[in-house]
């Protein structure tokens, strides 16, 4: 699976919700993610890609779309 | 102050309060009351139920991120109303999180003032914006005063460990400006503490070799029943051990803990290890296990 398939099934996973979200969309304001999904998802990428999130990571914005997603595990790496 | 009566003045469903927060209702204060009579009432309370006379206290710490003034904060009014004029009064002046380092503070203090009063008093009703644009907090704040004896003699419980965190990165996410409405940012909030408050529980028992589920009750700040389901599932225990009465009172800031916890002594639960828990504004947080 690659990295985007797979941001997109936790996505699916932690949201509850079957459909998928443009790669640029808001998962936050579509309400795709509320504020204690959000956080299941980092908690997930961190499983998942085998990175640590510090806390000072932790703002919302970084994770608000699947394109910010990408660019922040890019970061990490 | 019902769902039903708050919520057509901020244009929203009461089911969609109860979905987001938990709460049923909360109590506002009367035009009369102040941060510091509302304190004196659950001290006087407190020491009643205590069978110790005012005269008996060597200090008192008050919290409450809502004084209605800059100075002198709620402690020495509450001290006055107490009649303990020459007992000193600290004010402590952290929402939310106040009463956890009060009592944490106290455990260390008291073995110098014998007895010290803890009380954590808000009148959160004051800060927020009863109107559309305010009701994401309007809908979760409510008023209440809580207080607790530390005695360095007696007492049901002792104080095991403290694990007391502060990160001032965060401070404009959550804040009551001097001109007020309460300002939040709620995502931001709810992720750190999601995070925050089960690791500081975890590191705290586990430093003391302790299994959350071994954990007779857990007695948290009342903010949210979402985040409290929250932190148990983290801890993967039920969420029955948690003591819940935010459905009552709404999120009574530094006030909560030690309403939940009084409420919870009075239900005369089975006693066992304790950990009492906080998060707030500051942001501040920390875990306190107690035996």
């Amino acid at each position: 699976m690659d990295q985007r398939s797979k941001i997109l099934a936790i996505i699916r996973q932690v949201g509850g919700q079957p459909s998928d979200p443009a790669p640029e969309q808001s998962l936050f304001e579509s309400g795709l993610l509320d504020s204690f999904t959000l956080t299941d998802l980092v908690s997930e990428l961190e499983k998942q890609f085998s990175i640590r999130v510090p806390d000072s990571d932790l703002t919302p914005r970084r994770f608000d779309s699947v394109v910010r997603i990408e660019a922040y595990l890019q970061g990490r790496k | 102050m019902t769902n039903a009566e708050l919520a057509p003045r901020l244009d929203c469903d009461p089911a969609w309060i109860v979905q987001m927060s938990g709460i049923q209702e909360r109590r506002w204060a009367a035009p009369s009351d102040t941060v510091a009579s509302l304190g004196a009432r659950a001290a006087q309370d407190c020491l009643e139920r205590a069978g110790i006379a005012p005269r008996e206290v060597g200090l008192i710490l008050a919290s409450s991120g809502s004084a209605e003034r800059r100075f002198p904060g709620p402690a020495a009014a509450i001290g006055a109303a107490l009649e303990l004029a020459g007992v000193p009064a600290i004010d402590l002046p952290l929402a939310s999180a106040g009463s956890l380092f009060a009592i944490a503070m106290a455990a260390d203090l008291c073995s110098r003032y014998r007895n010290v009063l803890v009380v954590g008093s808000e009148i959160m009703s004051r800060a927020i914006a009863v109107e559309p644009a305010g009701r994401d907090t309007a809908i979760l704040f409510g008023d209440g005063a809580g207080a607790c004896l530390m005695s360095a003699e007696t007492g049901f419980a002792t104080i095991q460990d403290v694990l007391l965190a502060s990160d001032g990165s965060y401070a404009d996410a959550l804040r009551l400006d001097l001109a007020g409405p309460i300002q939040m940012n709620g995502p931001v909030i709810i992720m750190h503490a999601s995070r925050k408050v089960p690791r500081a529980i975890a590191e705290l028992l586990e430093r003391n070799s302790t299994a959350a589920g071994d954990i007779a009750v857990f007695l948290t700040h009342q903010a949210n029943r979402n985040l409290i389901a929250r932190t148990a599932k983290s801890l993967g225990v039920p969420e029955e051990q948690f003591f819940m009465n935010v459905d009552r009172y709404g999120n009574t800031s530094s006030a909560s803990m030690l309403i939940a916890a009084a409420e919870w002594w009075q239900s005369g639960m089975a006693m066992g290890p304790i950990v009492m828990t906080a998060f707030g504004a500051g942001l501040n947080w920390g875990a306190i296990l107690a035996r």
